[in-house]
């Protein structure tokens, strides 16, 4: 089949003249795994809604799977698997009966579903604790057991909004060791959403989304590539002299971006002692790096991811979720 | 020399989810049914502290009021009277915390794990209904065991009619919280909403009184209760299979009259059953609009 996995053109959603989602198109093919990049607020989760035909869209189409998201919405569902930010669990049922329950409500066949449920299980290595209560799971585990009840029907596209958000840093790696396994052994396209730069190193292709438009679309080598320059990052006692010294001086646009003066140059480590013999202001801290999935995100929205979200009421929402975890 | 298999590599199948059907639909009603009785009889707990309030209600309440009222119930243990309200009480209280567990569904993501599902939201809705009512009839089936100890004995027609009426008023019941529940999202409110809505019904419903011989504000109010067309005709169950003159089975177990006309037992399960439907229906349209 050469149709592609998800088809977008000019999608938008607006809430109560607020345009969360302003016109986006993009293509993702089968076997892809693709990764939607932005900040809390940039209309990420808004987007996978629309493809999961949770949300109506306001303007533009969308195909999953070959089927249209409004007028086959039914034969969307059942294409796709889903795996949401927050767990969406029975605590009190056992995983293989969350399983079966999923099952069931997808209808499918009686006799395919306790061969599948095992492949499920082994793959994502919760076949031994299949009898076990899901309450009794770790955070890590109940993340591995959603992804597996995502998988049970087969689906042809599998969406995971932000797979990792408030988890630490090993229970992310050993969840993402097991997207990348299952993007190897399944027949499947993979959707995510993630403001973990990091993590978009995982996808084949990514998305950067920034106030409801697709800002930039590649792999992430190719993204980076495009930066070319290295980027420095220094510190001084007065940021708004020292931007205005690399424009005199050096023709340098520098920004200011977590407290640091930042800007782009072709070689870095030759043009630092430059840097402190000609710009004329005393410099506190400086450190040169190559152009990493950070610096791609600043250079095609003008801030970082970090900031973004700073100003976002998201935040304060992950917040507590990360906390009653 | 020895052959070399290949590698064994598994054949990835695909089992397609069929398309929508009757039959879709019906496994997933089942599927949320069993859902609901696989927690219920987890829930060794909550079987236990529903069972309480209708100990308290039969035995203290029930002991100490007896001799205050033993001149006014011809011979007849104050007890026996009030057990079918108590019958009622028990299916009432568990169905009430039936409906209330999709409020926890919601509040756990549980919710949308179904509302996702490729059925219809009726179904799911269906299925909840179904499983709170026989959960909380099942629960109405202890209380029926303890009918000796009040001087009730069932025959095996008095226990089919009293289970059939529990099951009709948990089915009622329980749709009447899942109406609210699609509305009302946080369980304190939802708690204190339901709490708010069954003591007056209870207490309105004749479950401790005969409803003959009211003053007329609480005889208006207590024809208007719908738990009064579940208690009737459970009382009237009761007390035909008691062995008590007439005279007194019709000054205990009155049945309810509207301007004097006998409403018969039947129409009063009939309208427990079209208010709890009514409920039902309203409850799947409210789901359904939900996106």
């Amino acid at each position: 089949m050469s149709e592609p996995a998800i088809s977008v053109q000019g999608l938008t959603k607006t809430y109560d003249e607020i345009e969360a989602v302003r016109g986006i198109d993009f293509e993702v093919a089968r076997g892809e795994t693709f990764g939607f990049l932005g900040p809390n607020g940039a209309g990420k989760s808004t987007t996978i809604s629309m493809l999961c035909t949770l949300a109506r869209p306001t303007g533009g189409s969308a195909r999953v799977a070959g089927m249209d998201v409004v007028s086959e919405r039914d034969s969307v569902r059942r294409n796709i698997g889903l795996v949401f930010q927050d767990t969406t669990l029975d605590n009190y049922l056992s995983a293989e009966q969350n399983l079966h329950l999923h099952a069931e409500l997808y209808g499918m066949p009686r006799e395919a579903i306790a061969p599948r449920m095992q492949t499920v299980l082994e793959m994502l290595q919760l076949w031994e604790r299949r009898e076990s209560l899901v309450g009794t799971f770790s955070g890590g585990m109940k993340r591995r057991l959603e992804i597996a009840r995502g998988l049970l029907h087969s689906p042809r596209v599998l969406f995971l909004d932000e797979p990792t958000i408030g988890f630490d840093p090993q229970t992310r790696s050993s969840i993402w060791s097991y997207i990348t396994k299952l993007e190897d052994e399944q027949d499947v396209t993979i959707f995510l959403t993630t403001h973990y730069m990091d993590e978009a190193e995982y996808c084949d292709r990514i998305a950067i989304i920034d106030r409801g438009r697709i800002v930039a679309l590649d792999t992430p080598e190719a993204l980076k590539a495009s930066v070319g320059k290295d980027r420095v990052r220094i510190t001084t006692d007065d940021d708004e002299a020292a931007i205005a010294a690399l424009g005199e001086r050096f023709g340098i646009e520098a920004q200011v971006a977590e407290g640091e003066v930042t800007f782009g140059v072709e070689s870095g480590e030759q043009f630092v002692p430059r840097l402190f013999s000609e710009l004329g202001l005393s410099i506190r801290s400086v450190s040169v790096a190559r152009p990493s999935l950070d610096d791609v995100f600043m250079s095609y929205t003008g801030s970082t991811i970090r900031d973004a979200e700073a100003g976002s009421t998201d935040m304060m929402r992950n917040m507590a979720r990360m906390m009653s975890r | 020399m020895a052959t070399t298999v290949a590698p064994h590599t598994p054949q990835l199948a695909r089992p397609h989810v069929p398309a929508r059907s009757v039959r879709s639909e019906l496994r997933a009603i089942r599927a949320v049914w069993r859902r609901e009785l696989i927690r219920f009889s987890r829930d060794r707990l909550r079987i236990l502290t529903s069972l309480i309030q209708p100990f308290l209600f039969l035995f203290v309440l029930g002991t100490g009021l007896s001799s205050l009222v033993s001149s006014s119930t011809h011979g007849v243990n104050f007890r026996t009277f009030i057990y079918p309200g108590v019958l009622c009480m028990a299916v009432m209280f568990t169905a009430m915390f039936s409906a209330a567990s999709i409020v926890w569904d919601r509040e756990f993501g549980f919710l949308r794990e179904m509302m996702v599902a490729p059925v219809r939201r009726s179904s799911i809705v269906l299925g909840k209904c179904a499983g709170g009512a026989t959960v909380a009839a099942f629960q109405g089936v202890i209380v029926m065991a303890i009918g000796p100890l009040v001087g009730v004995h069932y025959t095996l027609g008095l226990a089919l009619e009293v289970f059939a009426l529990q099951l009709l008023l948990a089915f009622s019941i329980t749709a009447f919280g899942m109406m609210a529940a699609a509305r009302v999202t946080q369980m304190q409110s939802f708690m204190a909403l339901m709490q708010m809505a069954i003591m007056p019904m209870f207490f309105l419903s004749g479950a401790m009184f005969p409803v003959n011989n009211l003053p007329t504000w609480l005889a208006v109010l207590n024809r208007l209760d719908p738990l009064t067309y579940a208690v009737d005709p459970m009382r009237r169950a009761v007390f035909a299979h008691l062995n008590i003159s007439p005279l007194v089975r019709h000054a205990l177990a009155p049945g309810v009259t509207w301007w004097g006309w006998h409403v018969p037992g039947l129409l009063e399960a009939a309208m427990v059953a079209i208010i709890g439907l009514v409920m039902l229906a309203i409850a799947i349209a409210e789901f359904s609009a939900v996106e």
